[in-house]
């Protein structure tokens, strides 16, 4: 079966991100002020696994092993 | 004795890593990412911009198969020093702990700093108290989780801090907002350094510093006591 997957990796709460506040910085120059502002990486793959579990599995293990950084990172995955 | 100097693709440090052990007398090899590990006494991961640092620098090459056999090196206690982006392929593998990332201030830095030796390392055994050295990295923050910061220190894994003149680890020195000022951290057994300044360039009076033959010559020593 064909899975379809979108993989979010974010940094965690309270992890500095330099490239955010400087576009939250750039974002206030345009006049936009945000409280806040934080960015993501996400990936859209296609894949085929034998099941819905298998697919789960397979996705973890992507993010585990190399999509994100456990020390840094979170990580969402959505199958469909 | 002869080392391995791995290269990548955007490996560009190899060559400067390989004249700088030859200037010392150490019989070093290029070996090709794709090529066998073996029958070496020890291994260095040079700098550069392996895989053009996608994803996260040294994410990808810690995938390759030869950093399978670098794991098995040090495993047999070899000793492995990763130089810049070899520090991050080596914190990528699990090889030491912690991870570099995104400068604070988000940008390239390249420029000489003061470091001062910590503990005790097979690295560092011949190395001045406080020794001169260029770093050049834009993802050089070393984070590690609070936790496993106060490990480190009990287990005597910090080789390198950032330091001012007086050798006192400020923030103002700091030049990448790196935890504690971290710049080289080793694994438990300390026979695997992931630095983040570079000895190589630092290596000929012409140079700069020679401060950085020190580091070659102790992992050399240290391979002879083996």
């Amino acid at each position: 079966m064909l899975f379809r997957a979108e993989i979010t990796v974010k940094l965690k709460n309270g992890m500095l991100d330099p490239e955010a506040a400087t576009i939250k910085k750039a974002l206030k120059h345009l006049g936009y002020d945000c409280r806040s502002l934080k960015q993501a990486a996400v990936f859209e793959l296609e894949f085929e696994a034998d099941s819905r579990q298998n697919a789960s599995d397979v996705a973890q293990g992507m993010c585990q092993r190399l999509l994100a950084n456990p020390i840094i990172h979170d990580y969402s995955i959505v199958l469909e | 004795m002869k080392i391995a100097i791995l290269r990548f693709g955007g490996s560009n440090c190899d060559l400067d890593v390989q004249k700088a052990l030859n200037n010392l007398g150490v019989h070093a090899e290029l070996v090709w990412y794709k090529e066998a590990l073996e029958g070496f006494d020890g291994a260095i991961i040079p700098g550069g911009f392996s895989y053009g640092d996608y994803l996260r620098a040294g994410a990808i090459a810690a995938q390759t198969k030869i950093m399978q056999s670098v794991q098995e090196m040090a495993s047999d206690g070899k000793p492995i020093l990763g130089i810049c982006n070899g520090a991050q392929i080596l914190s990528e593998s699990n090889l030491v702990p912690g991870t570099f990332t995104l400068n604070q201030y988000p940008k390239f830095i390249c420029k000489w700093v003061k470091l001062l030796k910590i503990g005790r390392s097979p690295f560092t055994s011949l190395s001045d108290e406080v020794v001169k050295l260029p770093i050049a990295h834009k993802e050089g923050r070393y984070v590690v989780p609070p936790e496993l910061l106060k490990e480190l220190y009990e287990n005597d894994q910090v080789v390198f801090k950032y330091v001012d003149d007086k050798g006192y680890p400020t923030s103002a020195v700091n030049p990448n907002g790196s935890q504690d000022n971290i710049a080289a951290i080793s694994n438990l057994e300390k026979n695997v350094l992931a630095m983040m300044p570079h000895p190589e360039r630092a290596s000929e009076k012409l140079l700069g510093s020679v401060d950085g033959n020190a580091i070659f010559q102790s992992m050399i020593r240290h391979i002879n006591s083996l």
